[in-house]
């Protein structure tokens, strides 16, 4: 048994730990402008200052706090899309496996449909017609994620339907919702729960991809791909602004990854393919 | 034992409708079973046994299978006729049914006690006892060794033959009035094999059951049932008390049965196996669907089937030799 990856373990709680104590943690506002501080560098560089940590962006707020408001932002997106999207993609996998027949075939045939959609472009869409913001967000990651765990959990689902618990249920006289919802649901959580924690890392990447092109959440509120995205222009001569949010995803997402395939296998040896 | 017939099956079809072709599994089949009554359905694998199982409890597995004739009365009222909520009371509170592989029939993810309690609860018993009391005493009833620990146990601390004690708890759990046993002893081991036969044929005793049971061993059928029913292709092609069938198979497909099974007693050479396959049963003929392998074969076997002729008290086979 591969063991638990503990730096990646540090790093995810640290996430959550700065995301859920931001406003304790640092006396600076993250939205507050304080232009005389404008783009500080970290305190370690020349003219840096042990007020400013990591230094200061264009409009002379703190970039640490930001980065703790932004774990914030992400984890919040991560998790309304991991229950909206997963919770969705659970149910409809269940039924699909389930019911089979033609139900089956026509919702496998629109998650085909879904993984062929391109997602970025579709959120762009929808920040375009229903304007930018949280909501917008969790749904277009949300229609992103569904699919592939209603496929997935519907694999198992047929292999479990198959085996003779369900069959004396059905002799036991239970319906077919209880038998989806009760006998079977708690056979799939095992593999629920690794498809979470392995797609935490792609919602964060997703939601920074969206928010450094404008689709995710308006400035000024801080998100890691929106700071990276306006950093930008500053990279030559203030490389901080993009370059520490960016080192903070690259290491979120590791970590997430790396604990997520620890799940993985421990919780099920058979989807080490997964 | 000549009470009245719990459940009595008349001319059952059952057909898998395909692209291919329409696939006749159950054609035709008619029995009885008694209140007190273990009737053995017995025959080779693919000859309609299970799918006659299903077809009685209507849970046919695919949406080409349909049972297109036939009556299945359970005390005079017709399962067929039922509308699917009724059909669901049926099958929780009086047609149990075990099946072959312990190792499959307990969800994994639940305790022994709560899989029992799910059962007991839809039958509530006046006592006022919890459900863990209840699920304890039916624990006790199956004979499975400390009932109190087995409740907060999960099925992989089991084993094969307690599981499937379990399993027959869960079953005899609503007192049903008939119970479907399909191969129930064939993924145990021999030695527990007999101890649950002995145990089936107690519960059914006490709670005055009529037994289904489905199975292809001769050497089960001879320890547990009263009447025997041998199926062919899916149909029944001899039936009656098991000394009879025994002592006197009529059909020629059951003393060929009865001749491939070693006897302890006397001497036999090789054992005697029946040559050829089934016919397929997408095209079966018109005639007797064993006359191809059949010994005694003549030209009205090809050309019509032999109806059920009776040839002793309650004994009956569709053969031309017994007409």
């Amino acid at each position: 048994m591969r063991r638990l990856p503990l730096a990646s373990f540090a790093i995810i709680s640290a996430m959550v730990f700065v995301a859920v104590f931001a406003p304790w943690l640092t006396p600076h506002s993250p939205i507050d402008q304080s232009l005389p501080n404008k783009l500080l560098p970290p305190f370690w560089e020349e003219g840096g200052s042990s007020e400013y940590l990591l230094g200061t962006d264009i409009f002379g707020r703190d970039l640490l706090t930001r980065l703790f408001y932004g774990a914030r932002v992400s984890l919040i997106v991560t998790a309304l899309a991991l229950t909206v999207g997963g919770g969705v993609g659970l149910v409809l996998g269940i039924v699909s496996g389930y019911v089979g027949g033609k139900l089956d075939a026509f919702l496998m045939r629109v998650v085909d449909a879904a993984f062929a959609f391109p997602t970025i472009l579709f959120a762009l869409l929808l920040a375009v017609t229903m304007g930018q913001g949280m909501d917008t967000l969790v749904i277009a990651l949300s229609l992103f994620l569904w699919a592939g765990f209603a496929r997935v959990i519907r694999g198992e689902v047929l292999a479990i339907k198959q085996r003779d618990f369900v069959a004396l249920a059905r002799v036991h006289g239970s319906s077919p919702a209880r038998i989806m919802f009760v006998h079977i649901l708690p056979n799939v959580l095992n593999t629920f729960m690794v498809l979470l924690t392995l797609n935490v890392g792609v919602i964060i990447v997703a939601e920074a991809s969206l928010s450094f092109l404008g689709a995710g959440v308006p400035p000024p509120t801080p998100s890691w791909g929106l700071m990276v995205a306006e950093g930008r222009g500053k990279i030559t001569s203030a490389w901080w602004l993009s370059l520490i949010p960016g080192i903070a995803i690259t290491l979120v997402v590791l970590s997430f990854n790396l604990f997520g395939d620890w799940l993985r296998d421990r919780l099920d040896p058979k989807l080490r393919q997964l | 034992m000549d009470s009245a017939p719990v459940l009595e099956v008349r001319n059952l079809h059952t057909h898998f409708f395909l692209r291919r072709g329409v696939v006749k599994a159950v054609d035709g089949v008619t029995f009885s079973l008694r209140r007190g009554e273990v009737l053995g359905l017995v025959g080779e694998s693919g000859c309609g046994k299970s799918l006659t199982a299903l077809s009685i409890l209507r849970l046919l597995p695919q949406a080409a299978a349909r049972t297109i004739e036939g009556s299945v009365l359970l005390d005079g009222e017709d399962l067929l006729a039922k509308s699917p909520g009724e059909m669901r009371e049926v099958r929780g509170q009086r047609i149990a049914m075990i099946l072959q592989d312990p190792q499959t029939s307990l969800n994994p993810v639940f305790s022994i006690g709560n899989q029992l309690h799910e059962a007991l609860a839809r039958r509530p018993d006046g006592s006022g006892r919890s459900l863990k009391e209840r699920a304890v005493d039916v624990l006790r009833r199956v004979r499975l060794a400390a009932p109190e620990q087995r409740v907060g146990q999960y099925p992989h601390e089991l084993s094969g033959g307690m599981k499937q004690r379990v399993v027959g708890a869960i079953a005899i759990s609503c007192a049903p009035e008939v119970m479907i046993a399909d191969e129930p002893t064939t993924a145990l081991d021999v030695t527990i094999q007999l101890q649950y036969l002995d145990l089936l044929k107690e519960l059914q005793t006490s709670l005055d059951m009529g037994i289904l049971f489905i199975t292809h061993d001769f050497g089960v059928v001879a320890r547990m049932c009263d009447r025997v029913a041998v199926m062919y292709a899916g149909r029944i092609v001899e039936t009656g008390p098991v000394r009879e069938i025994f002592d006197n198979p009529v059909h020629p497909y059951t003393q060929a049965l009865i001749a491939s099974v070693p006897k302890l007693r006397r001497k036999t050479g090789r054992l005697r196996a029946i040559e050829g396959q089934p016919p397929a049963l997408s095209e079966l003929p018109a005639g007797c669907r064993f006359a191809d392998r059949c010994p005694h074969v003549e030209p009205r076997c090809i050309e019509q089937y032999p109806e059920a002729v009776s040839v002793g008290e309650s004994h009956s086979a569709s053969c031309w030799l017994a007409a």
